[in-house]
Formats: structure tokens, C-alpha cells, sequence
């Protein structure tokens, strides 16, 4: 058998020989066939980012390159200002993930940890968050930031999106912090610690894996968010990659060589992400899901 | 220890910040677009109230279209609960039920959900692409050429191209979903009923979908409140057009407030996609409670 991979959900089942084999084929020939459907289209983009029109109008729009234009990346990365919306995501989402880390571990740690009556008050009050769609606090940021002469700054993205992280945060941090064993805060106490100490010292590292979840959950909302910025953003500068590659297609016509290098340069980040922490993120997403 | 957790200076402090971003970013918003929202104005010069005549405009004697994209969103939510819904349920239990390569299913299903709409946009614009896209590229090599169109210069098609990019892309998200509601289901209950000799297709009908019954609620809370937000994709590929044949309320609210300056109206569009996400969720979780008392 080998070593057993941990799986992130409960129960494993036992596994059971089927009578009839050709059940199995189609079982596998169906799940086969939607992870092409799945994957294939951007199998399809990485390919086509190596290409350059001549390639793809004399028939081979399908196929593996000809020649591997890395030109294509260079040019994304220079010309079409793509270096400079892929720093400008990196900072944004990096302060929103720092910012909203701090708000989200201590509020949660005053929530599920310490002894105030309003405490479930406030729990609720900020779980209301889940259910306001974006969309419709849009135009009220914007006048307000607008007023506040803070559209076009990094502050303008940050702010919101460190809002729009805490629900979900502190709905995901509140479960771990309220598993820490007693003994331990106690033990600490005793040695004289700060409540501040307790926090930093004893707390959070024990959570450090539901840190890590609400990390990379800010980091996909944000990375990929389009509303926003797309609205607070004006300055060619400050874009972030999504708001740039928009209009990518603009600034490239219809090169699908480079247009596609953009896209890819913007996607592999999550991807990466994705792969190194896969179970993690896909238990994020279930736990943000289920809530109360 | 008692009075360390009872700190008073240290739980204003832990909690203080968090209380007045949320306040001030989340929940005055909302009031603010209520205000707005009674008002003619273009977001500069001076402001009228006005009532609910924004409210009225949006159907009495409607100009822009609005009724139009209501319907648009709600042929979008009956898709996605008519086929996205039913496509992901039957990965799930297929998955939760064990297969080879459970995890390496699980996780391809899943890739669409974590790259960017922008990307996922783009990517599909270039799919449909008239002349070199990968769909019609396809259908040629079918042999099912004359068929292959312009699928989003279309207006007769450009809604359904829409929409299928975006069930594609949140199937792995609702197939999760299910997977880990059908997951913790007790393997006890599935070696009673084997001994009792159902067969498979029995037992995900009469064991697992009962059982998965409040994350099925949530998936379809989920893919109703989602088609009526639905903004992203549909903006980077067709903008609501051609001809506003894929225009949703989202998107019809941005160009409202954007393009043509009227913040008044464009915020009653705002609040009318709140009402409809708050009514539809407790509609559906009245009729999954119902059922599960039956």
C-alpha cells in the first residue's frame, strides 16, 4: 500500500472490486473526458502564448509550437507594461494579506478566546458580511474615495479588499482559536505573560494552518479581483494585472502571441499557489461554504 | 487568567479596528446606496430626491433594458441549477464513493475556480474567435463546419457562449462542495445498505443526495445569489453587449453609473439585486427545510 497521502476530508472508504468492468471504463472514460474539458482550454493558452499569428492562421492553431517564441513573454514584459501590473498586484495583495491577517487573528482571538458579553454580537455583526454582494457598496466607495482624493493609490484596493477578507476570515479563525487547549494559555499565564503575549506567543502559532488558509483564500480574492480596480483605477501605473490585461487586447490587437503570454504570466501565480497548497485551498473554500 | 481574558484595553484593541473598517466599508455603504438610490443625480451637481421613482423606472415604462437583463439573470440561475448543478453532483459522488485518482480528479476539476475571471474571460473570447478559435477549429475537424460562427458577435448566441464559460469555470467549485458533504457521510451506513444488497445508483439516491441535502442548499443558494452577481465574466467578454443581448443587472448597473453618470438610478439597481439575492436565499432555504421535514 504504500504510505497513505492524508486526505483532507473524514472518512476514507473502503475500496471494492466491481463486478462488471465496463461500468468501470466509462466511470473513468466520463471523468477522463470533463478533466479535458476542464484543463484543456488552458493547456490550449500556454500553447498558443509560444505562437505568433503566421503560425496560427496557416492551420496550426491546435497544435505544439513550431518554434517556442519566448519573444512573446518578453514582449508582454516590456512593451506592454505587464512587469509593471504584475508588481503592483504583488504589492496590493501582499499588504491585503498582512493587514487583513492582523485584523482577522486578533479580532478572532478576542471572539473565541477572551470574556466580554457582546462577543457573539460582534461575530454575527461581522458574518452579515457574507451575505452584502460587492456590487453595491461600489458606488458609495467610490465617492467616498473620490472625495477623500485616494482614488488611483494602492490604498484605495488595499482598504476594501482587507474589508471584504474579514468575514470569511474571522468566521474560519474563530473555529481553529476556540480548539486551543485551555492548559496552555494557562501554563503561560502563569509564567506572568501580557495578554498580548499570550496572543503572539502561545496562540497564534498554534494556528499557523488556518492562518495559512485565510492567506491564501485573501490572496485569490484579491489577486484576482476586477471590480475594484477596474473602477478605482485609472493611472496605466497603479493597474493591477487584471484591470491590465484587459486591456491587453487593446494595446496587442489581435497578436494572439503576446495577448496570450499576458494571460499566462497572470495565471501562473495562482497556479502555483494553487498546486503547493491544493488540499488547503480546497478545504478553505468548503469552510467559507458551510458557515453557522 | 480570568482577568487577563477579561481585559478590557486589550479586546477594544483586538477588536476596535476590525469593528470600524467593517462598519465603514461594508455596512454604511449599503445605507448610503439606499439614500442614493432616491435621488436624481449625477454624481456631481446637486441632487434632487425623487422617491421611489427610480425604483419605478426600472419597470414601468423601462428604456434601458433592465427588465431584459432581470430575465437574462434568471435564465443564467436556471442553468446553473438545471445543468452546472446536476454535471457537479454527479462528480461528487462518483469521487466520494472512491475511484482511482479521487485526489487528482478532485484537484483538475477544481483549476478554473482559482484563475482569475480576467484570464478565464480572455481565454474564452479567444475559444470562440471566428476564424482561428478553438471551438470552431473543432467543429471543422468534425466536419461540422457550417456551424462554426462568430459566437459572440452574435446576439443570438452570445448568451449561451457566455454562460457556458461561466458554468465551466465554477463546476469544480459546487463539485467540492458536494464532494466534501457527500465525504462525511458515515461509511457505516453504506456497508448496512450493501448487506441489504442496493447497488450503487440506489444508494446515492435514497442514502447520499438525502444526506447531502444541506450542502445541496447551500450549492443552489450559492448558484442562484451567484447568477444574480455575476458581473466579472460577462464585462471582459462582452460588456453586455452585442447589442445588450447579454446584459445582466450587474453589468447594466455599471454602465448606468459609469458610463452615463446616473448614480441615482444606477444605486436602485444596486438595491434591487440585494433584495432579489436575500429573497431568493430564504425562498430556497424555506423550500430545503420544507422538503427535509417530508
Amino acid at each position: 500500500m504504500g504510505k497513505e497521502r492524508e486526505e483532507p476530508f473524514s472518512h476514507k472508504l473502503p475500496r471494492r472490486r466491481k463486478p462488471f468492468r465496463w461500468s468501470r471504463f466509462f466511470l473513468y472514460l466520463f471523468l477522463g473526458i470533463v478533466a479535458v474539458i476542464q484543463v484543456y482550454p488552458l493547456i490550449w493558452l500556454f500553447l498558443f502564448s509560444f505562437k505568433n499569428n503566421n503560425e496560427i492562421y496557416s492551420g496550426n492553431a491546435m497544435g505544439i509550437p513550431h518554434v517556442w517564441r519566448t519573444s512573446n513573454y518578453y514582449t508582454v514584459m516590456t512593451s506592454g507594461n505587464v512587469g509593471r501590473y504584475l508588481l503592483n498586484s504583488v504589492i496590493v495583495t501582499a499588504a491585503t494579506i498582512v493587514v487583513s491577517t492582523l485584523l482577522i487573528t486578533t479580532s478572532a482571538y478576542a471572539i473565541a478566546r477572551m470574556h466580554w458579553r457582546a462577543k457573539n454580537v460582534f461575530l454575527n455583526y461581522i458574518l452579515l458580511g457574507l451575505m452584502v454582494p460587492i456590487n453595491a457598496t461600489l458606488l458609495p466607495l467610490f465617492i467616498v474615495l473620490r472625495q477623500l482624493n485616494l482614488l488611483n493609490s494602492y490604498f484605495s484596493l488595499i482598504l476594501p479588499y482587507v474589508v471584504f477578507a474579514l468575514p470569511m476570515g474571522v468566521f474560519i479563525m474563530v473555529g481553529f482559536m476556540k480548539n486551543i487547549p485551555r492548559e496552555l494559555e494557562e501554563s503561560a499565564c502563569l509564567d506572568g505573560c501580557t495578554i498580548y503575549q499570550t496572543f503572539w506567543r502561545i496562540a497564534l502559532p498554534i494556528v499557523r494552518p488556518a492562518v495559512a488558509t485565510v492567506a491564501i483564500f485573501t490572496f485569490l480574492s484579491s489577486w484576482n479581483e476586477l471590480m475594484f480596480a477596474n473602477t478605482f483605477l485609472s493611472d496605466e501605473n497603479l493597474k493591477t494585472l487584471t484591470v491590465g490585461i484587459m486591456s491587453l487586447s487593446g494595446q496587442q490587437g489581435t497578436a494572439w502571441g503576446p495577448i496570450g503570454a499576458g494571460l499566462v504570466i497572470a495565471t501562473v501565480p495562482t497556479l502555483i499557489v494553487y498546486f503547493l497548497f491544493s488540499d488547503q485551498i480546497q478545504k478553505s473554500m468548503i469552510a467559507g461554504a458551510i458557515k453557522g | 487568567m480570568e482577568k487577563l481574558l477579561k481585559d478590557k484595553k486589550a479586546i477594544f484593541l483586538f477588536t476596535f479596528p476590525t469593528f470600524l473598517l467593517f462598519t465603514v466599508i461594508v455596512i454604511l455603504p449599503i445605507f448610503f446606496s439606499v439614500h442614493y438610490s432616491t435621488l436624481r443625480w449625477d454624481g456631481f451637481s446637486k441632487s434632487t430626491f425623487i422617491g421611489f421613482s427610480n425604483y419605478k423606472s426600472l419597470f414601468v415604462g423601462n428604456t434601458d433594458g433592465f427588465v431584459q437583463s432581470v430575465i437574462n439573470s434568471l435564465i443564467l440561475a436556471l442553468v446553473s441549477v438545471g445543468i452546472q448543478l446536476p454535471i457537479s453532483l454527479l462528480l461528487a459522488l462518483i469521487l466520494a464513493r472512491g475511484v482511482r485518482g479521487e485526489r487528482f480528479f478532485r484537484t483538475v476539476y477544481f483549476i478554473p475556480v482559482v484563475v482569475s475571471t480576467v484570464v478565464i474571460g480572455q481565454l474564452w473570447m479567444k475559444i470562440y474567435q471566428a476564424d482561428y478559435g478553438m471551438l470552431n477549429t473543432v467543429l471543422k475537424a468534425l466536419g461540422l463546419g457550417q456551424y462554426a460562427k462568430a459566437w459572440l458577435a452574435d446576439t443570438h448566441t452570445a448568451l449561451a457562449a457566455v454562460f457556458a464559460a461561466m458554468l465551466w469555470q465554477y463546476i469544480g467549485y459546487h463539485m467540492l462542495l458536494m464532494y466534501a458533504g457527500a465525504k462525511s457521510i458515515s461509511p457505516d451506513i453504506y456497508e448496512a445498505a450493501r448487506i441489504d444488497g442496493a447497488s450503487e445508483t440506489q444508494m446515492a439516491f435514497h442514502i447520499t443526495i438525502p444526506l447531502m441535502k444541506p450542502i445541496l442548499c447551500v450549492c443552489v443558494v450559492f448558484a442562484v445569489t451567484g447568477s444574480f452577481r455575476a458581473f466579472d465574466l460577462i464585462y471582459v467578454m462582452t460588456g453586455g453587449g452585442p447589442l445588450h443581448s447579454t446584459e445582466v443587472p450587474t453589468t447594466l448597473m455599471y454602465t448606468t453609473i459609469f458610463s452615463r453618470y446616473q448614480y441615482g438610478y444606477g444605486s436602485a439597481m444596486a438595491i434591487f439585486i440585494i433584495v432579489e439575492c436575500l429573497v431568493c436565499t430564504l425562498i430556497i432555504q424555506k423550500l430545503f427545510n420544507r422538503k427535509a421535514e417530508d
